[in-house]
């Protein structure tokens, strides 16, 4: 890259903390999403969201202490985040068929 | 060229992130999550972790997004409905959701040391033959009982989404 | 920079040539298919309708883009170029010929070499389902919509055994780098016989590449398994409402698929460009004799052409010349390094891609239930005893 660029580029390395600030963001606008929303399936997917910012989380100090099990518990957050959403989806498709909407306000008639 | 690669995925998982929660229909929402994994591969990618990236693409965004759609499509769900959105709400909320992430930042560099840093190819115990060393001889027991939780939520899934004739 | 610009030069000639092959598959498509149905085909535009492919891209460039009312637009444009650019996408890992010297510089004969090429495949065809799935959604029209949930049912179903056939034959090379697997099956035994997958010990991998082909048949959409882009069932299935350009990127998608898996297939099965006898026993030879043969056969056929072909008499020598032409370029000694492998490498995926023709043009499709229950009930369950026949009998013949 020419040295003249408009903006000041990080060195060709990128430092590990820009990785994490990375995953607080992304798991914070899950949480934002997963408060704010009231689509249950765009709730669920608010979900994925925090589960894939800690996959990064998870991967960033895999390679901070240069070892391979934070790999290995990401592969399995993966695999619980699939088993998640197929039975996850079957009880939104439940609910739906029960009350025809998919509003999770008007899910509440168990509440006091 | 990291750096480059790094700002411009981080950039695209951010705006991805933000569009999923604005987005009023359910399909866009879930294409924006495909475009948020989509980048955190090249992400992991660049981590060193290229059996993590390809699992990655393989597993949530190629199937779990694809049941999402799938999801979407059989129960023709629209786009929501708006409620009219309390001004007080909308200007207590976001600058506390700057507030937090910001404080998360400042305590993560705070702890983190400025010497580490991330360059492609400083990691390579992240390839297939490692992990897969590790998932059959340290991690044995989680895999095999993984296998019984993945064969749970397909019982559970065929059973909660049956037809009731 | 070197890198760079030796990547930039071969990314056009791949995608070049690909794009050619493409626009002239259909031609041959057209052309097999018609033989089998004891027809001509295209004939009339330019010799043997050879100019064909030519005219059908002038006509899906020229014509009117309609979208339907009421059609997601933003959705509707973006589905058949994410189709697009994942089946071209997966043309980069797979490896057409060995380390090679052109002009001084060394260079593999491929576009990349990825530790985990197959994983990249597979993560590719995951992705592939979207261009169904949102072209068919957003065209809001029934038979889009029931053509896009049957196409990515079937798909997703089909990618099962799938991963499940490409994985057997990953017990027997022990890596997922598509450059070291065709390496891994040069030699020959006895001298004679090629130790390509489809034959490899301790257990040929002939179920598994049947296995392979079936599903890529689904996987593509192709006949026996195209009932959701069928004529006569769903009008056209996902792609109805696309017209022009649009319509143009699905079927160049559905090609771009069915020539990766052919490749896919030949790099794992059948030994990419390592050739079918020995160098010694003159195999080298064999690429230059074979277009020899064929334009010996054209002379032959444009001396003897009726009268009612007077065309033939001048096309077909001029095209056996070419042909000439090009067996002596197999025989020129600084070319054969690099022709010879890639002659094998083409003449494998392109029996291949006959074969998905051929298929085409013989069978009768299946119906929707009987695709899935073939998926579920036989496919799959074959797929992993498989599997664990070829794990066990490398794990009792490994030292």
């Amino acid at each position: 890259m020419p040295n003249d660029f408009p903006i000041p580029l990080p060195a060709p390395a990128v430092p590990l903390a820009w990785y994490l600030i990375l995953s607080a963001i992304l798991f914070t606008l899950g949480v934002a999403g997963f408060l704010f929303r009231r689509n249950i399936i765009t709730v669920f997917m608010s979900i994925e969201l925090m589960l894939n910012a800690v996959n990064l989380t998870f991967v960033t100090f895999s390679y901070r202490l240069k070892q391979v099990d934070g790999h290995i518990f990401s592969f399995f957050v993966m695999v619980v985040a699939a088993a998640e959403a197929a039975v996850g989806l079957a009880i939104i498709l439940t609910v739906f068929k029960n009350r025809s909407t998919l509003e999770i306000d008007e899910v509440s008639s168990m509440r006091l | 060229m990291d750096g480059l690669l790094f700002l411009t995925f981080a950039a695209i998982a951010v705006g991805c992130a933000i569009n999923l929660v604005l987005q009023t229909h359910p399909i866009s929402s879930a294409l924006s999550l495909v475009g948020v994994m989509g980048s955190l591969a090249v992400l992991y990618l660049l981590l060193g972790g290229e059996f993590i990236a390809a699992v990655q693409l393989i597993v949530y965004a190629g199937a779990i997004m694809v049941l999402f759609i799938f999801v979407i499509m059989l129960l023709n769900a629209g786009a929501e409905k708006r409620p009219t959105r309390r001004v007080v709400a909308l200007w207590v909320s976001l600058p506390l959701l700057f507030t937090l992430i910001a404080l998360a930042a400042l305590l993560i560099e705070s702890q983190a040391p400025k010497t580490e840093v991330v360059r492609f190819g400083g990691f390579s115990g992240g390839s297939a033959l490692a992990v897969g060393r590790a998932l059959f001889t340290s991690y044995l027991l989680p895999f095999e009982i993984t296998s019984i939780l993945i064969l749970i939520a397909i019982l559970g899934a065929v059973v909660l989404a049956r037809k009731e004739i | 920079m070197n890198f760079f610009l030796i990547s930039l030069i071969k990314t056009a000639v791949v995608l070049f040539a690909l794009l050619t092959t493409l626009a002239y598959l259909q031609w041959i498509e057209r052309k097999v298919l018609a033989h089998i149905q004891l027809r001509p085909g295209p004939y009339r535009v330019g010799p043997h309708g050879l100019l064909q492919p030519v005219a059908d891209v002038l006509k899906l460039l020229t014509k009117e883009g309609v979208m339907p009312p009421g059609a997601n637009s933003f959705f509707y444009l973006l589905a058949p170029f994410l189709a697009v650019a994942v089946s071209l996408v997966s043309i980069v890992v797979i490896p057409f010929g060995p380390q090679v010297e052109i002009f001084g510089v060394q260079t593999n004969l491929g576009l990349t070499d990825l530790n985990i090429g197959v994983l990249f495949i597979l993560a590719i065809s995951s992705l592939g389902v979207y261009g169904v799935a949102l072209g068919g959604w957003a065209s809001n029209s029934k038979y889009s919509l029931l053509g896009c949930l049957r196409s990515s049912a079937q798909m997703i179903s089909y990618q099962l055994p799938l991963a499940l056939a490409l994985a057997a034959p990953l017990l027997l090379v022990n890596t997922l780098d598509f450059r070291q697997i065709v390496e891994a099956q040069g030699g020959f035994w006895l001298g004679f016989f090629p130790k390509w997958n489809v034959f490899a010990g301790p257990f040929p991998q002939l179920f598994s590449f049947v296995i392979f082909l079936i599903a890529s048949f689904a996987e593509t959409n192709r006949v026996p398994f195209d009932l959701p882009e069928a004529e006569s069932e769903l009008v056209a299935g996902f792609h109805t409402e696309y017209s022009s350009l649009t319509f143009a990127a699905f079927f160049m998608s559905e090609y771009a698929n069915m020539v990766t898996v052919c490749c896919v297939a030949t790099v794992l099965f059948l030994g990419g460009w390592q050739p079918l006898w020995p160098a010694a026993y003159g195999s080298d030879y064999a690429p230059a004799l074979l277009f020899f043969a064929a334009a010996a056969a054209l002379f032959y056929h444009g001396a003897q052409a009726l009268k009612t072909r007077m065309w033939d008499r001048f096309s077909f020598p001029v095209f056996g010349v070419v042909f000439l032409l090009l067996g002596g370029l197999f025989l020129v000694p600084v070319l054969q390094p690099v022709l010879i492998p890639l002659f094998w490498f083409l003449a494998k995926a392109g029996l291949l891609i006959f074969l998905f023709i051929w298929i085409r043009g013989t069978l009768p499709r299946f119906r929707y239930d009987q695709l899935m229950r073939f998926a579920w009930t036989f496919l799959f369950p074959v797929a992993v005893v498989n599997l664990l026949v070829t794990g066990l009998l490398v794990a009792l013949t490994s030292k």
